[in-house]
């Protein structure tokens, strides 16, 4: 009963003003229970009367995985930088399988609330917070049967990781996650005024994979050409994706200033959608 | 903000852009955008807009400087006309949206119970919707917790809480959404009219419920409705709007009277409906006719003496000629609840100003005070019917009671009086 006698001494005051970069994350937090339960929601509506149900979330990267290796691997011959072709594509497609997910939910965050919204508040990130925390464990259980895959290949001699880089990975994550956060939120404000924006969001997508070197190598874009090279390397994606193969393939070229540059090109992006998404929170309930 | 205070506002204000904004897609505005840059006609402007109103820069204030402040475990009672701002009021309240100018502060939390069911998911059994809902109008699991068997036992759900929601019936829904929003924790608590669900039986038990919350628990009601009986038991103070502005603020029964008196005062035989508010009104229809004016040319004031014989007048500007429209006028109560409508047959619009007067036989309708809104309506082949314009409130009018014959009691017996019954087998050809 005292957390509940101190929050009823809070005072909570509202004007037309809003900072540009806040995020209230500490009234967010109190709401903690309810990103909960959209995760868990999410995943239970989205599996109910389903045959396989969360076997999905294993079965589309397997298979899209199978698919590139047969078709890009095999049939178009492309190289792997002397990985195995199943664990090049497999590390690229769980990455862009998280990074499109979180990007297209964040995008979809008003408009798959905009009933919810327009009656009741609550602090609107949880909505692409749970979005993220949803997408996460749903790769999560992918990045599993990938480190599955990986011991066996590891064991077998076929992949030797880079160990003293393995730090990386979660910093990877968080920046694959601030920058289709930041993306997302920026188009969830826009398509609230233009709907038909909506569209190019499925389809910009699917274009980003392929410049991204997720169905084939970046060394392969080096060497074809090299003209366009240091422009396809601003791609803030390629650099995620190539260190990603750096640390658990232990192949691919791997640099530095392009990772720097990709983090930057992730925060900016993330202040610019939390910017974004402010602006539109505020007027939000009256427009739609 | 004074110690026993729990909510102030200062000068709130919400202002409205009127009319469409924008085109709401992006080739439209950029469209609109090159046709202003060539200073060509822009072809997503309606035209009736740039003559009655100024789309680009016309504004409608919802709010216009209110300051109020309440106490806590004051039961106030929200009263007012319609888009007199009282919703637009407890949506600043409840956040939902920012006011353009001012400032209101709160004590504690606030929930709002605007629209019963928000929320429910389709999928979720009834316990899971409990959560989730409480979760959403800001209650922690644990505090959900400790009063869901209270909740289900005021739901009357019984054993179906394992069940789907989808699988409910309507009034189930209902019940339920009500007894997780009663049971909330939440120092000022908004309701909107939502005390209307269920059955009367359940309807008596959400009103004990709501006294309770404000008398026993302590907490503040902000109440709004257009229903005096339960404003009178419910209420221990009343705020009365008028177009955005507090026009009364203290003793309930007053507050009522004011009500009632401002009311009277809009009535007029005359009246310029071009800005009223618009309902159900596709774009694409809209453009091309709407209502300007409505008269009541054959009476001095609004009280119609002649009820077989009501006339009313209708002013209309029109873009382009439009033929076999059809007339309704709709009489509304004071609750607003529709009580009577009459079609026309066919009829055609000239372009551009022009006037239809039609005649209403309202014999039928008993004393009180009505509400009349009108609609242009286009019906297709398939007796499929969209409204050209159509405007809920154009004019009051007043009937009288009736002092020959049966005494017609209102109240109980309904406000349509239909005719004599007939004894024996007699039959209608």
């Amino acid at each position: 009963m005292s957390a509940l006698s101190k929050q009823a001494e809070q005072i909570t005051t509202v004007t037309p003003r809003k900072k540009r970069f806040e995020l209230n994350f500490s009234e967010t937090l109190r709401y903690r229970d309810l990103i909960w339960l959209f995760v868990t929601t999410g995943f239970k509506t989205r599996y109910k009367q389903m045959l396989l149900g969360p076997l999905w979330a294993v079965i589309q990267p397997l298979l899209t995985t199978v698919v590139f290796t047969v078709v890009f691997g095999n049939i178009a011959g492309l190289p792997t930088d002397g990985a195995p072709k199943f664990m090049f594509y497999m590390c690229g497609n769980v990455l862009w399988t998280y990074f499109s997910s979180c990007l297209t939910g964040a995008a979809d965050s008003f408009r798959s609330n905009a009933y919810l919204f327009s009656k009741v508040y609550f602090p609107r990130l949880v909505a692409p917070l749970s979005n993220v925390i949803g997408n996460m464990i749903n790769s999560g259980i992918q990045f599993v049967i990938f480190l599955g895959f990986l011991l066996y290949y590891i064991f077998s001699g076929g992949i030797a990781p880079e160990y003293a880089y393995l730090w990386l990975v979660p910093l990877l994550v968080i920046q694959a996650t601030l920058l289709a956060t930041g993306i997302g939120l920026v188009l969830a404000s826009v398509t609230i005024k233009y709907r038909d924006l909506k569209m190019l969001i499925t389809f910009g997508v699917q274009l980003w994979l392929y410049a991204t070197p997720i169905a084939y190598s970046s060394a392969l874009v080096k060497e074809k050409i090299p003209s366009l090279y240091n422009l396809y390397m601003l791609n803030p994606m390629a650099s995620i994706c190539e260190a990603m193969r750096k640390v658990f393939l232990g192949t691919g070229n791997f640099s530095v200033k392009y990772l720097l540059i990709s983090l930057a090109i992730s925060v900016l992006f993330f202040l610019l959608g939390v910017a974004a998404f402010n602006r539109a929170e505020k007027t939000f309930a009256d427009k739609i | 903000m004074e110690k026993d205070v729990v909510l102030e506002t200062k000068d709130l204000v919400k202002e409205y852009r009127l009319g469409q904004i924008d085109t709401g897609t992006l080739r439209g505005d950029l469209q609109s955008f090159f046709a202003r840059l060539f200073k060509k006609d822009d072809p997503n402007i309606p035209l009736i807009a740039d003559q009655y109103y100024d789309v680009k820069h016309k504004t409608h204030r919802a709010l216009d400087g209110v300051s109020i402040s309440i106490k806590r475990g004051e039961a106030i009672g929200l009263i007012g006309a319609n888009g007199a701002g009282k919703s637009t009021l407890l949506k600043l309240i409840s956040r939902i949206t920012l006011p353009t100018e001012g400032s209101l502060s709160y004590r504690g939390k606030v929930a709002s119970l605007l629209e019963v069911g928000t929320g429910f998911n389709g999928e979720l059994t009834g316990r899971e919707n409990i959560y989730m809902n409480g979760a959403i109008l800001g209650m922690t699991k644990a505090q959900i917790e400790e009063r869901i068997e209270q909740i289900i036992a005021f739901s009357e759900i019984g054993e179906y809480i394992d069940t789907p929601v989808k699988r409910y019936s309507s009034g189930m829904f209902v019940k339920l959404a009500f007894a997780v929003a009663a049971h909330l924790d939440a120092d000022i608590l908004l309701m909107d009219e939502i005390l209307a669900v269920g059955d009367v039986k359940f309807q008596d038990k959400s009103l004990r419920r709501m006294e309770e919350v404000a008398n026993e628990e302590h907490k503040t009601v902000i109440y709004v409705s257009h229903n005096m009986t339960t404003i009178r038991r419910f209420c221990s103070r009343c705020i009365v709007l008028e177009e955005g502005k507090v026009v009364y603020d203290g003793e309930v029964e007053e507050a009522i009277e004011v009500y009632t008196r401002r009311k009277k005062l809009h009535y007029s035989t005359q009246n310029d409906v071009s800005e009223a508010p618009r309902r159900y009104c596709p774009n694409r229809l809209m453009r091309k006719v709407s209502f300007t004016e409505c008269n009541l040319p054959a009476q001095t004031d609004c009280v119609v003496r002649d009820l077989n014989n009501l006339h009313l007048q209708f002013k209309l500007i029109a873009k382009e000629p439009i033929e076999n429209a059809r007339l309704k006028v709709t009489f509304r109560d004071s609750l607003e609840q529709p009580v009577a409508s009459s079609v026309s047959p066919p009829l055609n619009v000239s372009e551009g100003e022009s006037t239809v007067d039609v005649f209403a036989d309202i014999a039928a309708m008993k004393q009180g005070s009505y509400t009349v809104g009108a609609a242009l309506m286009q019906v297709s082949s398939f007796d499929i019917f969209s409204n050209y314009d159509n405007v809920e409130q154009m004019c009051f009018i007043d009937i009288n009671p009736d002092d020959s014959g049966l005494l017609w009691a209102v109240r109980t017996w309904g406000k349509i009086a239909l005719p004599p019954l007939r004894i024996g087998g007699e039959r209608l050809e």
